[in-house]
């Protein structure tokens, strides 16, 4: 129930709408396209609420332009939340981009790229340039779903933009690297897609007997690094003997 | 000491009140279908309302106590045997070590719970032991149960007493499919036109079979959205009814993913929504919308209505001393315990006699 009214423009910066979301939740929506200053306000106000948490807010699920905030109310009622995230919003400093950077190590082709020559071929590209096209782009972790660990990367130069398969594949791995339409993937578990692949990686997005079960979180920055299928067998062992753990260049 | 799982009906997983705080992470909640039936069901057995117990669709399976324990099912009537005794539904019984307990077919309802003293030890995987099929996680290997599981158990700290709700009933609150599902509007019902949002009260829906613990389908009325079946992905919560191209809508449930790019036009209530996912396959319901704060109150009046039916529980034995039930509750092997059964009503005839 829209209980704002929308900017019909849909601009992010325009005060947000609020949705119910029965009675335990609600979504606050900046503008209604996938927009990287609607999702730095969606990931900005999570973060508010992380940081100086309103007490009967129990969790945040931040989505490119919408954060959805679950509440007990018992402890707070929704039109109170509402209230307190409209002030929190007028407030809100949404900083350029303090964001952590991952360097991911992709083995490009192999089996599990296994769509990588034929996307080459589409977009009349050599292979090697096809990864360098990739491996340039910085993208932008928008969102987690899906999946546990699941990351949504916008920035995908638009040559590589590819519809999804019409029937998913049954079995994709973990670690598989992934286009579908205007975005990037890394996939987390193991399951069906409908996303072309052109590599692997040897980090696993999802861990949950990792001390840090999850790599990635929303606002993150993150760009490829080609490596070689022996480099990747070696990434993998040392991190399945517990010498290497992925981590991110710290935030600015 | 462990369960032993000798048989198993379709459907038998670990669940508790499932994962929190990690939704922004992708990792979906899990956890009871119904949850004031497990509560019930712990509750009964002595537990912490947190403890994991076992969730079941038709039939629950044959198990192999291998300690005492006190063991209760709840969710609906159900034929609950150890050999040739017969056990009531919605009430703690006392098993003896190596006794098997068979459970049967659920009635008039589609998701049954069973709990035993102690609680079902599986690890905790990301702050739960509930099972997530489709992503692996939690209970037994992220996987349903199978015959041949040992379910380890946690310890008992409670006083082994046989227990019922006040007003026998095998869920703390009547199922009753021909009352409404309760339903707030929105996220997007700005989606879909007037007269559709209309239809959504006035149409009947039917249970249909594609339903699991992620979803359930409804048969009934297309409801096509004026604005398109595609949004920007958003967060998801249980009781969502989002509706696809099909126009068919679905309500999303415990196992649900975190996100998804379908406009949901409405919510189920919270209060409500453990008796949709009980009402059985082929049922017909509909749909009566409320607003969000109307909801609130409705939710915080059923807690209130569940805590008190939990906190009344009566010992099994105050009314009941059929020969059936003092079966049920002996504490050793075919001879009746006489304490467990009369409490301090034997203490006095002592004393009396004295």
């Amino acid at each position: 129930m829209s209980i704002q009214a929308h900017d019909p423009a849909g601009n992010p910066g325009a005060a947000p709408a609020f949705l119910a979301v029965g009675d335990s939740a609600l979504a606050v929506q900046f503008g209604e396209s996938v927009d990287p200053e609607a999702n730095r306000r969606v990931i900005a106000l999570a973060e508010s609420l992380t940081d100086f948490p309103l007490p009967g807010v129990l969790e945040c699920v931040p989505t490119y332009r919408s954060l959805l905030v679950t509440y007990d109310p018992a402890l707070l009622r929704g039109a109170a939340l509402e209230a307190a995230l409209a002030e929190r919003v007028a407030q809100l400093q949404v900083s350029a981009e303090a964001a952590r950077r991952w360097h991911v190590p992709v083995v490009y082709g192999g089996e599990v790229g296994l769509d990588l020559e034929d996307l080459a071929r589409e977009k009349h590209l050599t292979s090697e340039e096809l990864i360098q096209l990739h491996s340039a782009a910085d993208f932008r972790v928008y969102m987690i779903g899906f999946a546990p660990g699941f990351a949504y990367l916008g920035g995908l130069p638009e040559a590589l933009h590819t519809p999804r398969l019409p029937k998913p594949r049954m079995s994709i791995p973990a670690g598989a690297v992934g286009i579908g339409g205007q975005q990037g993937s890394i996939n987390s578990v193991t399951g069906p897609s409908g996303w072309r692949f052109v590599g692997w990686t040897p980090w696993r997005a999802f861990d949950p007997a990792r001390a840090e079960p999850f790599l990635f979180a929303a606002g993150d920055r993150l760009h490829f690094v080609p490596v070689s299928a022996a480099e990747g067998a070696e990434i993998a062992a040392a991190l399945a003997a517990g010498e290497l753990t992925p981590t991110p260049e710290a935030a600015r | 000491m462990s369960l032993e799982i000798l048989s198993t009906g379709p459907m038998l997983s670990v669940q508790d009140h499932g994962r929190h705080g990690r939704k922004r992470f992708g990792v979906p909640a899990a956890g009871a279908m119904d949850r004031p039936a497990m509560d019930l069901a712990n509750a009964l057995c002595g537990n912490p309302l947190a403890a994991a117990a076992l969730e079941f669709t038709a039939i629950g399976g044959s198990f192999k106590a291998g300690r005492a324990l006190r063991l209760a099912v709840t969710g609906g009537e159900c034929d609950i045997r150890i050999g040739e005794r017969v056990l009531a539904a919605g009430q703690s019984h006392a098993v003896e070590a190596g006794e098997v307990v068979k459970i049967g077919a659920l009635k008039g309802a589609t998701w049954g719970y069973i709990a035993v003293s102690g609680g079902i030890a599986v690890p905790e995987v990301l702050g739960a032991r509930a099972t997530h099929l489709r992503f692996a996680l939690g209970g037994v290997e992220g996987r349903a149960l199978q015959a041949g599981d040992l379910l380890p158990l946690g310890e008992e700290d409670d006083d082994g007493l046989c227990l019922r709700p006040r007003d026998p009933a095998p869920r703390p609150g009547p199922i009753a499919p021909e009352r409404p599902i309760r339903i707030v509007l929105g996220p997007q019902d700005d989606y879909f036109a007037p007269e559709i949002l209309a239809q959504l009260e006035t149409a009947r829906f039917r249970i249909s079979p594609q339903r699991d613990r992620m979803a359930m389908v409804l048969d009934g009325p297309a409801l096509p959205a004026a604005r398109g079946h595609d949004i920007v992905s958003d967060g998801i919560v249980s009781g969502a009814i989002q509706v696809p191209s099909s126009g068919q809508p679905m309500v999303l449930m415990a196992d649900s993913q975190t996100t998804g790019g379908y406009p949901k036009i409405a919510t189920v209530i919270s209060a409500d929504l453990p008796r949709l996912a009980q009402l059985p396959t082929g049922a017909e319901m509909r749909f009566e919308i409320v607003s969000r704060d109307v909801a609130e109150d409705i939710l915080l009046a059923e807690r209130a209505r569940l805590r008190e039916v939990l906190a009344s529980l009566v010992p099994a034995t105050g009314m009941m001393l059929s020969s059936g039930f003092l079966l049920s509750c002996n504490l050793a092997g075919g001879i009746v315990e006489p304490e467990a059964v009369m409490g301090r009503d034997l203490e006095l005839s002592e004393d009396t006699a004295a």
